[in-house]
């Protein structure tokens, strides 16, 4: 029997439902699936319970699990799934903690992870250039990009039990910074509308905004219109020294489409490119392309986009 | 004196084709450069001796190849450079095990890096070394500040976080408002002349083994139109084809 622990991804307080994704992906490197939620109340965990092949749920409950401290949270966290194959979301936060899981236990640790077959798991090199397989000896911990396997249905039932356990906090938390906007932040959206150094002012990016405000999408940037603009922040900004995204629907608008940009949007579902120049190197990657200017075509994507949801 | 790493890696610049001969990454061809992340990891921490007194040692893992990327980052001014000198395949146990033996041997207080390489993409190396010397880290750093403490931002879900952290730590670097100073001619004639400090390591035995490295699945072509009306039929294809909205 080969144990899986899988670290449940909560946001906003609530295991979310990439945690049902990191059970499909256990379930393929092992046969006996726990999961661990780490949380200061323990309620918080009844919904891992419900997720199907899953044979344990530990609620990890401890006060260090309040804010963000790596050092806590893998010592913490260890203490109570101290063997077995660790399987974390990719996030950039959980990414962390699977380097210090690993670390503590001298294992290593495969990060992003978008397909296991034959025990074999998939990483994206390079940027996504090109695809890694590599075969693991014994534990490890593996980080498994949101959006790659499908998720395990909520019906199952499993009794959670609750363990005490704590760690030694090494940073200490003096203020969070609430962002600007209410909107969604591109790591955490399931569609993004991006626009480039082709909305030619800043202010543009408000019909951008007017359409993300219709699909629920986030806003993204490519590099040059936030190193051009300091009223886009380097938060919005999608590529190789941004944010690498992988959301259902990616939007790019005014954006060329260079090496850096696809870097991190390039495994999207479904990308739409709007751009007047034909021969933008972003229709190579576009499913749907929109060869026109943004002043011409997003007042006609706006409206469609009303007809549609109405 | 703050006794101040920093971890740069060389990668294939990131504008390069990367192709595939057998099942493996041919890289003969292509140009080698520092790792975009790296360059915000040495200004950090050429900023940190500046505001605080200390010396920066650059440390690379690699084979004589990787000297380059020494010699870059010694020509914006940091103090020593340093190779482990290694030049097959390491899985992250073998890689994080040699670098934090010499960040032991070196006495060092404060190790900075980049939030992750172009190469990899994993992110693992800052954290995992930290988590080995029984240090604090944060990761993603999008600013620093400097004291006796240092003060790290970063993302994180519910905005940006401000955190204080003691020395020991390990900080990696997102990008944020950083400027990244550029060298001059007398720091790159200088930079010629620097001795690298090449160590012998000996990793443990990996427990990764690369199976193979391909090509990415190509993506259907996709559907192009011509102007802008047809933005609604883009619309109705979400709805009818992609079931996305
Ligand atoms: C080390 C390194 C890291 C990098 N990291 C990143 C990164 O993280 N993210 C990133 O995005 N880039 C990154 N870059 C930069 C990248 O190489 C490109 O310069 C950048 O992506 C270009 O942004 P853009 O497409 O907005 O601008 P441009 O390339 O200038 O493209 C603008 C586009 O807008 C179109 N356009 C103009 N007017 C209109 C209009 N009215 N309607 C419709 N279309 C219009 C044009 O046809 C053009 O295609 C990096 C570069 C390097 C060297």
């Amino acid at each position: 029997m080969t144990e899986t622990i899988v670290i449940a991804e909560l946001s906003k307080g609530e295991i979310n439902n990439t945690t049902n994704e990191l059970v499909s992906a256990a379930n393929l490197l092992g046969n006996s699936c726990t999961v661990v939620v780490p949380c200061t109340d323990s309620s918080v965990a009844d919904k891992a319970g419900k997720i199907s092949g899953v044979s344990k749920v530990i609620a990890a409950k401890s006060s260090v699990f309040e804010n963000y401290d790596a050092a806590a949270w893998a010592e913490a966290i260890d203490s109570v799934a101290p063997s077995g194959i660790v399987v974390t979301s990719a996030s950039a936060q959980s990414k962390d903690l699977a380097a210090r899981l690993a670390a503590r236990r001298t294992i290593s640790v495969v990060q992003d992870v978008i397909a296991i077959e034959d025990g074999k798991l998939s990483t994206p090199i390079y940027s996504g250039k090109a695809i890694q397989n590599v075969s693991v000896n014994g534990d490890s911990v593996v980080s498994i990009r949101a959006n790659t396997f499908a998720p395990a249905d909520d019906s199952g039932s499993c009794d959670v039990q609750v363990i005490d356990t704590t760690g030694n906090v090494t940073t200490a938390l003096q203020e969070m910074v609430q962002r600007a906007s209410e909107r969604l932040d591109v790591s955490e959206a399931n569609i993004i509308i991006s626009g480039g150094r082709g909305m030619g002012t800043p202010a543009n990016f408000s019909h951008l905004e007017n359409i993300a405000d219709k699909l629920g999408a986030a806003v993204g940037a490519s590099r040059a219109a936030v190193d051009t603009w300091d009223e886009i922040p380097h938060s919005m900004q999608v590529g190789q020294t941004g944010k690498t995204v992988n959301p259902n629907l990616y939007i790019a608008v005014g954006i060329s489409g260079a090496i850096q940009h696809l870097a991190g949007m390039r495994s999207s579902k479904y990308i739409v490119a709007i751009n007047k120049d034909a021969d933008a190197p972003i229709f190579q990657h576009a499913d749907y392309g929109i060869v026109a200017t943004w002043e011409d075509a997003l007042p006609v994507l706006s409206s469609s986009l009303s007809d549609l949801l109405a | 004196m703050v006794n101040i790493a920093v971890l740069v890696k060389q990668v294939p610049d990131t504008n390069s084709k990367i192709q595939i001969s057998g099942d493996r990454v041919d890289l003969s061809s292509v140009k080698m450069d520092i790792s975009p992340y790296d360059e915000f990891a040495v200004e950090n921490a050429l900023q940190h001796k500046e505001s605080t007194g200390g010396t920066v040692s650059a440390i690379t893992v690699g084979g004589a190849a990787a000297d380059k990327v020494l010699k870059g980052v010694k020509a914006l001014g940091v103090d020593n450079i340093i190779r482990l000198d290694y030049d097959g395949f390491m899985d992250s146990n073998g890689l994080q095990s040699i670098i934090a033996e010499e960040i032991i041997a070196g006495g060092y207080d404060i190790v900075y890096c980049g939030k992750s390489a172009a190469d990899t993409g994993a992110g693992s190396t800052g954290p995992g070394i930290a988590e080995r010397l029984g240090w604090a880290s944060v990761s993603n750093a999008t600013e620093v500040k400097f004291a006796d403490a240092l003060t790290v931002s970063y993302p994180t879900e519910g905005g940006d976080a401000i955190v204080s952290l003691n020395l020991p730590a390990v900080v990696s670097c997102d990008k944020g408002s950083i400027k990244v100073r550029k060298s001059n001619v007398k720091g790159i004639m200088m930079a010629k002349k620097a001795q690298v400090d090449v160590k012998a390591v000996s990793p443990p035995a990996a427990s990764v083994t690369v199976v193979s490295q391909v090509m990415p699945p190509a993506k259907p072509a996709g559907k192009k139109f011509e102007g802008a009306s047809s933005a609604q039929t883009v619309a109705q294809l979400l709805r009818d084809e992609a079931n996305i909205i």
